[in-house]
This record gives structure tokens, C-alpha cells and sequence, in this order.
């Protein structure tokens, strides 16, 4: 491999046979290419689709109540099941060892929020200072609630960046100002920006107890939000945010008197067992892809055997001849594989990187929902061009090898 | 320089054997330049082939220069063709995207020689056949008399004790055969062994002994009052 004259020999081969080299260097190059373009927009898919799972909390639980669809202990079905203070603070209580963020939210309907000329619709909650990690929320500008702010039933609200933009178009900074909700006055404490987008920023946040007492909300609550703490594995977190959800379940059914089988009354929404199923077609996505990578590299392997063949069949009279001049049969074997190692090489080496720099200029440039920011893990676009290096190699031994059995005077006799 | 005892060689052509070589006996000398003569299937290629160790007999002996030549593996073999012979063949067989001072030089090559030797002792064997100012062309741009003269070249690059000459002016017109052919005889006077295979009575008649061949046997084994090629350019 370090034979200095080998290496002179084999570069005097390749400049006088561009064509040929072009040509196997193509087969390799593109099959490179195409396997990492694929896996870059398998990984590109996988990002964009963790990407709206960013607007939440990862783990978050939610609990909201409807409406009973069966009679149970002599109660009609149709009765609507209003959550209470107390269901919260059971929960958080039982719980609390295992609870990461908890909070209630109490929704006010007819949510107009004026500032000076300026109003306009948005969704206007009650929640627990907790409420921000459970939305992934960051703060752009003040603080967001906190638990004094709930002991003191402060009149305080955090409103989104949308809000923020609307009402207050002018005035750069919003800390300080008084807005109206149904004509009460509010203090802004805090903008806060959210990766869900604007849909998730028009949204105003007040202390729990300001909008349950400000709004004659009594001790009703909406919807019920948690998380739990982390776990070492996704497997370990979906298992206990199931165990969970189906405990909270039942404790909801038996306080609120709903038969155990009624669907329709108490709704978990678990985002692990949601985000599980899409990682699973994420799963099932990536392993198409592999899969059809793997066929692509198949293919530039009997590519590159097949001009192999050629080249070795082209070549027999050449290799008559070096035989006839002293030429050891290893020597021949040496000298077509060293060859094809090279070419194969170099041509996945330019493959690899043309398609490398494709997904770094072109990749950010992609704005479709379900792909962001395709890229490739460098470590396994490199095995793959060792792994079409190895095979090329395996696959062109045995036409050098059969070359350099060919007895000279065969081999000569060939026109 | 060549013992040989008793050769026989068949090759087998689907169910029959066809019997080429029945029995042939024959010495060369070191200097001497023979030529081998013959119709077609005669033998005499067969022969040669044999001598050069690019195909094996059956049975009998093969000495050349002392050494025994038997139970070759394709190595040792490979070896000997590169230290003890030099081919000349009737289609040049140069490699053609080589240009003629690399194919003088691959031999060499093989012998595991430094590039530079390599290139400057091949050079020097370029000079000797005239075709220094040619070093750097391929193949096809030489003439057809060009090329056996880079082969001879080539031929004699590893300084090899005896050369073998298959047809070598076979596809040459007269004027570039007798060309050849003194090149030839002026290499002989320099004291190298030859051996030339030859169809053509006027290119035998050049040697200093005609040995002819038929159905596998010498018939006749002649020196012969050798014609200088020069005489007849």
C-alpha cells in the first residue's frame, strides 16, 4: 500500500484512462450522494416533526371534562362535569413526589382586552405561576406570575408577543400598563414569547385566584395540566405518564360519580403517547430510508464490479504482457484492486462532500412544516463510504483474481 | 545455454488430444541465433511458448543457462521470463497508453527498480534501437517497424540471457523486416543468444542455423552461411 512505485504506476493508469475512471468514480459518487441526501431529509423530517412538539412541554399531561355518556348510580347521563379547586389540589397533593410543574386553568369566555384605542380578542386564562414551563413559554420582557401574586389576588397579566404587538403598537414597552378585561383594570407584569408561534402568543395569563374571584369563577377550573418529573428513558417516562394519567382517571370518575367505561367525560390528552406514536413513524420513516439507502449502495456495488469486470476484461492483453514481463500474479491483483480502493475512495470522498455542502447551504433554505434543518451524523455518511470502499473492493477481487490466473499465453492470444 | 530432452506437448480439444510436440531434442549455444521454421501447426509457436515459459510441457526436460525448468508456480515463473528472457512478438504487444520510454521501462519496473534507473536505463536502450527523439509518443503514433524496434528495446531492457522472437517481422513489410532484422543481427553480434520463429525462408536464411519443424519433430537442423539484413535495405 506505501509502495511509492505502486502508487506511480497506479497514477499513470488513471491519467491515461480518464473515461474510465470518470466513469466508476460516477457510480460511486452518486450512489453516496443520493444515500446521504436521503438520510439528511430523513433526519430534516424527524426534526421538523419534533419541532411541533416544541410548543409544549414534551411530557405534558392535560385532564378537561364534557359531558357523561352513560347513566351511573342512578345519575342521567348528559350531566356536564365541572372540575373543582379540590380536584386540583388533590391531585397535586397525592402526586406531588412525582410532579415536575402542576397547574389549573380557569378560562374566562369573552376574553376582550382593551388598551387605550386599541382591543381585541384573545384567550384569557387563570393559571399557576408552574403555567409557563408547562407551555414552554420564555420571557421576552418582565417576570411572569408567581405564587404572591396568587395569595394576593394581585390584578396582574402576562400577555403574549401577538398581544403585546397589537395593543400596544406604539409604546415600545408594555411593563407597568394598565389594560382592560370587561372594563377592570390590569397590570402588565411580562410578555412572554412562545415556539408554538403567534397562535399560542394571543393569549393573556392572570393569577388563578384574580380570575376565579374577579370573574366569579367560584373554585371551578377548565383543564388540568401537568408533568412529571424526568425519567432515565423515553420508555421509562411513557409507563409512568400512563400510569398517571389512568390513576388520575379513575380518582375524577369516582369522585365525580361517572361510570368507569364512560369515554366521554373526563379526556387525558398525554403528549408522550402522542409524541410516541410519531416517533414511531419516525422510526418506520427512517428505517424506508436506510432501507432504500442501502439498495442504492447495493446498486454502486455491482456498478463498480460490473466496470470492474470490464476494466479486467479490457485489460487482459495488458496483463498478458506484464506477465510476459516478469509480472507476479499477486502484482496483478495488487495493482486492479489498488486501483478501484483508490477510485472508489476518492469518488465517495466528493460524493460525500458534494452532498454534505448541498445540505448545508440548500438545508436551511427548506421552510416546508414537517422537514427543518436536514443534516446527516458526518460518523455515518463516513461508514457508509468505508463500507462502498470495502464492498467495491470485495467485488472486484474476483475478476482481478481470475485476471491473474489467466495463463500469458491466453491472455496474449486475446484481441 | 537451452538443454532440451524429449518434449512432448498435447492439448486436449474436447474429447481427442491433439499431439503438437512428439518428442523434440534440441541444444542451443550461448551466441547463437537460430531460427525456427515452419508451416502453420508445426509446432513451432507451441515451441517457443514452451521455451519462453508462458505455457508448460508434458513431459521432457527444459535446462536453460543450468537451472532446470520444472514444476514452475506462476511466481517463480514470472520471475525467470523477467531475469532469464525477452519477448518480441509478432503484434508488438506494447501497452498502448504507455509511451515508448515507460513500456522500455516495465520490465525494470518489475524487477523492483527505482523510477529514475529505470527511466534512464531504458533511455539508453531507446538510444541503441535509434529511437531516442520517440521517447515520449504512444504506440499508435509510431510506425509499425517503430514499434518492434520498442519492443526489442523492451525485450532487451532486463538484460535478459536469451531473446525470443515470435514472428517478428510477420507484420512488417520487406524493407522494415530486413530493418529489423539487422537490428536484430547487430544485437546477436554483441555476443546475445536468439532464437527467432520465422515462416519466411528469406528472414531464416539471416540466422547462422535454421532448425525446421514438422508435425511435431525436427526434421532438419542446419547451420547456414548467416545473410547480413544489411545487404538487402
Amino acid at each position: 500500500m506505501f509502495d511509492l512505485e505502486r502508487w506511480e504506476e497506479i497514477f499513470d493508469t488513471i491519467r491515461k484512462n480518464k473515461l474510465r475512471t470518470f466513469l466508476t468514480g460516477l457510480s460511486v459518487a452518486s450512489g453516496i450522494f443520493i444515500l446521504v441526501i436521503l438520510l439528511g431529509i430523513g433526519e430534516g423530517m424527524r426534526n421538523g416533526i419534533s419541532q411541533e412538539f416544541k410548543r409544549d412541554a414534551a411530557n405534558i399531561i392535560y385532564i378537561y371534562t364534557g359531558v357523561t355518556s352513560k347513566e351511573h348510580k342512578g345519575l342521567n347521563p348528559g350531566r356536564r362535569i365541572q372540575m373543582k379547586n379540590e380536584d386540583f389540589n388533590y391531585t397535586a397533593l397525592k402526586h406531588q413526589d412525582d410532579l415536575e410543574y402542576r397547574s389549573s386553568v380557569f378560562r374566562i369566555w369573552n376574553g376582550i382586552v382593551n388598551y387605550g384605542k386599541e382591543s381585541g380578542s384573545y384567550r384569557v386564562e387563570g393559571v399557576y405561576p408552574d403555567y409557563q414551563f408547562l407551555e414552554n413559554s420564555g420571557m421576552i420582557e418582565g417576570r411572569f406570575l408567581n405564587y404572591k401574586d396568587h395569595d394576593n389576588f394581585e390584578k396582574v397579566v402576562v400577555v403574549g408577543n401577538k398581544v403585546r404587538n397589537d395593543l400596544f403598537k406604539d409604546s415600545k414597552d408594555p411593563i407597568g400598563k394598565y389594560v382592560q378585561i370587561s372594563g377592570i383594570n390590569f397590570k402588565v407584569i411580562g410578555v412572554y414569547t412562545d415556539p408554538g408561534g403567534e397562535r399560542e402568543e394571543s393569549r393573556v395569563f392572570m393569577p388563578l385566584s384574580t380570575a376565579q374571584r374577579v370573574f366569579g369563577g367560584a373554585n371551578n377550573i377548565a383543564n388540568m395540566a401537568f408533568t412529571l418529573e424526568p425519567e432515565e428513558s423515553f420508555e421509562a417516562a411513557l409507563a409512568a405518564s400512563n400510569r398517571f394519567s389512568t390513576d388520575i382517571e379513575n380518582q375524577l370518575k369516582e369522585s365525580h360519580t361517572i361510570a368507569p367505561d364512560d369515554e366521554s367525560a373526563v379526556s387525558i390528552n398525554n403528549s408522550l403517547e402522542n409524541a410516541k406514536r410519531f416517533y414511531d413513524l419516525m422510526d418506520m420513516i427512517k428505517f424506508f430510508f436506510w432501507g432504500v439507502g442501502i439498495c442504492t449502495i447495493i446498486a454502486g456495488v455491482v456498478g463498480v464490479s460490473n466496470i470492474m469486470l470490464i476494466i479486467v476484461k479490457e485489460r487482459t492483453r495488458e496483463i498478458g504482457i506484464r506477465k510476459a514481463l516478469g509480472a507476479e500474479p499477486l502484482s496483478i491483483v495488487g495493482m486492479v484492486l489498488h486501483e478501484s480502493i483508490f477510485v472508489t475512495a476518492i469518488a465517495g470522498f466528493i460524493g460525500l462532500i458534494a452532498s454534505l455542502l448541498l445540505l448545508e447551504f440548500v438545508g436551511p433554505l427548506i421552510e416546508t412544516q414537517y422537514i427543518a434543518n436536514p443534516a446527516v451524523n458526518f460518523n455515518v455518511a463516513l461508514t457508509t463510504v468505508f463500507i462502498l470502499v470495502l464492498a467495491g473492493a470485495i467485488a472486484g477481487f474476483f475478476p482481478a483474481w481470475r485476471a491473474a490466473r489467466i495463463k500469458p499465453i491466453v491472455a496474449l492470444r486475446d484481441e | 545455454m537451452i538443454e532440451i530432452k524429449d518434449l512432448h506437448k498435447s492439448y486436449k480439444m474436447g474429447s481427442n488430444s491433439l499431439h503438437v510436440l512428439k518428442g523434440i531434442n534440441f541444444n542451443v549455444a550461448e551466441g547463437e541465433l537460430v531460427s525456427i521454421m515452419g508451416s502453420s501447426g508445426s509446432g513451432k509457436s507451441t515451441l517457443l511458448n514452451i521455451l519462453g515459459m508462458l505455457d508448460e510441457a508434458d513431459s521432457g526436460s527444459y535446462t536453460l543457462d543450468g537451472v532446470p525448468i520444472k514444476d514452475l508456480n506462476e511466481k517463480i515463473a514470472a520471475r525467470y521470463r523477467n531475469k532469464f528472457l525477452g519477448f518480441i512478438f509478432q503484434s508488438f504487444n506494447l501497452i498502448s497508453y504507455k509511451n515508448a520510454l515507460d513500456n522500455v521501462a516495465l520490465p525494470l519496473y518489475y524487477q523492483g527498480m527505482k523510477r529514475g534507473e529505470r527511466i534512464e536505463k531504458a533511455m539508453s536502450y531507446l538510444e541503441k534501437v535509434g529511437l531516442a527523439d520517440w521517447a515520449g509518443h504512444l504506440p499508435n503514433e509510431l510506425s509499425g517497424g517503430q514499434k518492434q524496434r520498442v519492443a526489442i528495446a523492451r525485450a532487451l531492457a532486463s538484460d535478459p540471457k536469451m531473446l525470443l522472437a515470435d514472428e517478428p517481422t510477420g507484420a512488417l513489410d520487406s524493407k522494415t523486416s530486413y530493418e529489423v532484422m539487422n537490428l536484430i543481427q547487430e544485437i546477436n553480434d554483441e555476443g546475445r543468444t536468439i532464437l527467432v520463429v520465422t515462416h519466411e525462408p528469406d528472414i531464416a536464411a539471416m540466422t547462422k542455423r535454421i532448425v525446421n519443424l514438422k508435425d511435431g519433430k525436427i526434421i532438419q537442423d542446419t547451420r547456414v552461411n548467416q545473410v547480413r539484413a544489411l545487404e538487402n535495405v
